[in-house]
């Protein structure tokens, strides 16, 4: 039935003297790189140069990657604030390209590129799709977006430089996707998670599935669960890839997770991960959770020095199943924007649905965080909507409920929380994102 | 004929104009409400009705995003004389079946009350050995037209 279940999984590493390389090796690699970007960035931009200045550091300071932790950070809205060009290292005419976001709120974040830089993009996407079993026999169905965002060039890129066949779609037309996916015998499909499930649906209603050549599924740019992963891939019969990438950084290519599923392994030769306590700012220990901050070790044209991404997750770096020696990250548990501290304990959003999925049921029912301060001391309600899975006509068990509910919560937060039953659909969805956390506080 | 009443059951939140809203969404789907309790604590309310269309109501409801669901219950008759239920009430205690709650509605000569229990079959058996006459569902659904 499963196309993937016909022959048995072959690993695959595209750069091994990199991917499997010893921890040693990986650290001189670093630390050889990481001198010469600061170099580079306190030479040719004014930003960094003062930065440094103020912190008392020169570049001759830094003589290895133990050193990162001297280094000024980077924020989107310093990215921001030097639109679109300041922070460039290079001359504009050594510029090839543009990339770029929107973010949601505000101007864009463009994202210069040298060829090298280009080249590298290529190479970590391609190292992702030899990941996902992928190499040069193979066709790849592209439908992220191709234009400033990085997801479809990204892809593109990396397909070009394993020698495989890209087909650059790009979202919408549900039609036209099945058709070309069906007549140019694509074996691999990249887009997001969301549109992966919708046009899975799709070829499922249309009974195509079965006359497809699909073997992988390389999805990111927005969160996904497990479950979505394993939906996807027992409706297309195929394996699915999480890919990770932000364009501050050099787009999708940072991270991917291999056939094993045990986080996403870092490109740290290019792309240095360090996981902080979002309150301190101290480097966490392996396993520990905390903001994932990057610095980019051989960008040319814009180099950032530990940027914070304010995504929330934690390393390890002990070797895959895969046989890959880089520093793997876990799905992110949450933003540092939605962190709430609650007398003292720092609460995150997702933590709530975790301990909601707990309870069974399979999806967690909607949520909202309400934080309020009475008599100088917080008080959280946390209300959850009772759709037809929780429903009771019985009083007593809709109690037993909102007790079950706030004692799990209690033990997930380690604060105690008030429960509110309420009305399906009565908690604010707006723009597609369901809004977890309103702080009443004037702190 | 089966004695098992279909209930519809509403989780309303305590909200101003929740309740008239439901009631108005069962109007417009042309349900009729026979019998009905409404059950409120501190956050919200439990409507308990039963209605000439179990399937219907909880359709239109669901349509506009209340919460409902159907419940089984039986419905016994008693003489509109003193002592009549709690006789009924004693053969069901008798037989060792807790009732989770109970609601009545008057029809002509005679009330009922709307058992929720943990065995209706056994309920049933009971109330029909001992005398009481238990509605058959479909008449409840049309009880009182």
């Amino acid at each position: 039935m499963a196309k993937n279940e016909s022959k048995p999984w072959v690993e695959t590493i595209l750069d091994p003297k990199v991917e499997c390389a010893s921890r040693d090796e990986m650290s001189a690699l670093q630390s050889e790189r990481l001198k010469d970007v600061v170099r580079r960035v306190y030479e040719r931009v004014p930003f960094y140069q003062k930065k440094m200045k103020e912190m008392g550091v020169e570049p001759g300071d830094i003589r290895g990657i133990e050193d990162i932790g001297k280094l000024p950070f980077t924020t989107k809205e310093d990215v921001r604030a030097n639109y679109p060009f300041q922070l460039l290292a290079v001359p504009n005419a050594d510029v090839v390209r543009v990339q770029g976001t929107s973010g949601t709120t505000g101007k864009l974040v463009v994202m210069p590129y040298s060829q090298k830089d280009v080249d590298v993009w290529g190479e970590c996407c391609g190292r992702g799709l030899t990941m996902a079993g992928l190499g040069r026999e193979d066709r790849i169905h592209v439908c992220y977006g191709y234009g400033l965002f990085t997801g479809g060039m990204g892809l593109d890129y990396g397909a070009t430089h394993i020698g495989a066949m890209a087909i650059p779609m790009s979202s919408g037309n549900t039609k036209r996707q099945m058709m070309c996916m069906e007549d140019f015998e694509a074996t691999a499909i990249a887009c997001t998670p969301s549109y992966a499930l919708h046009l899975a649906e799709a070829m499922a209603e249309a009974g195509v599935v079965d006359r497809l050549k699909i073997r992988a599924g390389i999805h990111g740019a927005e969160p996904w669960t497990e479950e979505m992963r394993k939906k996807i891939e027992s409706i297309l019969h195929i394996d699915c890839f999480d890919i990770y990438g932000l364009c501050e950084i050099t787009g999708p290519g940072v991270a991917m997770d291999c056939i094993h599923h045990k986080g996403l392994h870092v490109y740290e030769d290019y792309f240095y991960p360090e996981v902080l306590n979002p309150a301190t700012d101290a480097p966490c220990a392996e396993g520990e959770t905390g903001e994932l901050v990057f610095t980019t070790l051989a960008k040319e044209a814009l180099p950032l020095l530990r940027y914070r991404t304010k995504d929330l997750t934690d390393i390890t770096r002990d070797k895959c199943d895969c046989g890959r020696t880089l520093a793997r990250f876990n799905k992110f548990t949450g933003r540092t924007d939605d962190m709430k501290v609650i007398r003292g304990v720092n609460v995150f959003p997702t933590q709530v649905e975790t301990a909601l999925l707990s309870m069974g049921g399979g999806v967690a029912p909607h949520y909202l965080l309400i934080v309020d301060r009475e008599d100088n001391l917080d008080v959280l309600t946390v209300l959850v909507e009772v759709d037809e899975r929780y429903f009771s006509d019985e009083i007593r068990k809709l109690d037993e409920l909102r007790a079950k509910v706030a004692r799990v919560l209690h033990d997930a937060l380690g604060v105690s929380v008030n429960v509110k039953l309420v009305e399906p659909k009565t908690i604010d969805r707006s723009e597609g994102k369901a809004k977890r956390v309103i702080d009443n506080r004037n702190l | 004929m089966s004695k098992n009443i279909k209930q519809l059951s509403v989780f309303l939140e305590n909200k101003e104009g929740r309740l008239n809203e439901a009631l108005n969404i069962l109007a417009a789907a042309d349900v009729n409400i026979v019998a009905l309790s409404l059950a409120d604590t501190k956050d919200f309310g439990m409507l308990r009705m039963i209605v000439s269309d179990p399937e219907k109501g909880q359709q239109a409801l669901k349509a506009e995003g209340i919460t409902a669901s159907l419940t089984e219950v039986i419905a016994v008759q008693v003489s509109h004389a003193t002592g009549s239920l709690a006789k009924a009430m004693e053969k069901i205690a008798d037989a060792g079946v807790n009732v989770e709650y109970m609601y009545a509605f008057a029809n002509g000569a005679k009330a009922s009350a709307i058992l929720k229990i943990s065995a209706p079959e056994t309920v049933v058996d009971i109330l029909l050995g001992s005398g009481f006459e238990v509605w058959d569902a479909d008449e409840a659904y049309r009880a009182n037209q």
